[in-house]
């Protein structure tokens, strides 16, 4: 006996590429053609994961390459920022090196990418690591100052003002106030 | 890498303001949709309504009549489905005292309102940029605070 079975190529598609993302655990939605909007960003581990899932069975991911380089630059800035015995690495050279491109390079695809440089992104950075210092491991301004290898207190404290328009002790203040309100 | 623009919700009773602010958002790089609200008691109402599509950065007038932004500030950061919203005052004030209590109540950038276009062409893009790393980034929303003065 022969049947005829008439099927819809977007249908059988479109379902099993909810399945695969549903295996993941991850929190989506399909926007049809072929366009999927994640809730959360994907480390490049997840992403890496889900295209070795998705690839047997003829989906590619398409990815732009300078915005997986941009986030190339901003892990490899973290992990600077993140690593405590940085010895005054420049990060110019640090980028460079990890990343295999030069650094003029790197800056113009960064700025491109995200309208921003990647000097003011590790400035904020590392304000962001100093607001966790503080607020966190209750750390003095000097501590964090030597942790990050700022020059001097006032360095750290002008470019954290510079930074956020405000002052590190009214920061702490702020942050403490507003717990004390959730209560 | 940004493929949807950035959904801006204004509020604010001044038309004055509002063109003054649109025109701004236009001229910045980054690509924005901007909706507008008039008055305190209009933002409430299209916040609680479930239809509504939250905005990615809600720029809020402190000075609005029936409603004042503060009052509209206080009732979000109470709301459970809200009050993760990054929260922009802005304001004719520039007194420490003023910008540190909209700070406390839970606020995420303090603008002092400029007078001049291209002044605030620049603060509008310093807070999106800024934005922009908050959301792709991971940091920490509880510690984004920014002051423009």
């Amino acid at each position: 006996m022969k049947l005829f079975i008439k099927f819809d190529i977007n249908t059988i598609c479109t379902l099993y590429l909810k399945e695969k993302l549903e295996e993941q655990n991850l929190n989506f939605s399909t926007l049809g053609f072929g366009e999927i909007e994640l809730e959360d960003n994907l480390s490049i581990e997840a992403l890496d994961k889900l295209k070795n899932n998705l690839e047997p069975f003829g989906f590619e991911v398409v990815e732009n390459q300078k915005s997986v380089l941009v986030q190339k630059i901003k892990d490899a800035i973290i992990e600077l920022v993140y690593t405590d015995d940085n010895n005054n690495y420049k990060s110019s050279a640090y980028l460079a090196d990890k990343l295999n491109h030069s650094y003029g390079y790197l800056s113009n695809v960064f700025s491109e990418v995200t309208y921003s440089s990647i000097e003011n992104f590790i400035i904020i950075q590392k304000i962001e690591r100093a607001k966790q210092l503080m607020i966190v491991n209750e750390m003095s301004l000097t501590e964090i100052a030597f942790l990050l290898n700022y020059s001097s207190v006032a360095h750290l404290s002008t470019q954290f003002k510079n930074t956020t328009g405000i002052t590190p002790s009214a920061f702490l203040r702020i942050i403490k106030k507003r717990r004390e309100n959730l209560k | 890498m940004q493929k949807n623009a950035l959904h801006i919700l204004l509020a604010d009773d001044d038309e004055d303001d509002r063109l003054f602010f649109k025109d701004a958002f236009e001229e910045v790089k980054v690509q924005t949709k901007v909706e507008f609200v008039f008055d305190g008691l209009q933002l409430m109402e299209h916040l609680m309504n479930p239809d509504t599509k939250l905005p990615d950065i809600l720029f809020l007038d402190l000075n609005m009549p029936k409603k004042t932004g503060k009052e509209c500030l206080i009732e979000i950061k109470k709301t459970e489905h809200l009050k993760n919203l990054i929260i922009a005052i802005y304001s004719t004030s520039s007194s420490d005292e003023d910008i540190e209590d909209t700070f406390i109540e839970g606020a995420n950038i303090y603008i002092k309102k400029p007078s001049d276009f291209n002044a605030l062409k620049k603060i509008i893009n310093e807070v999106i940029t800024l934005n922009w790393h908050y959301h792709t980034s991971g940091l920490n929303r509880d510690n984004f605070l920014l002051s423009l003065k």
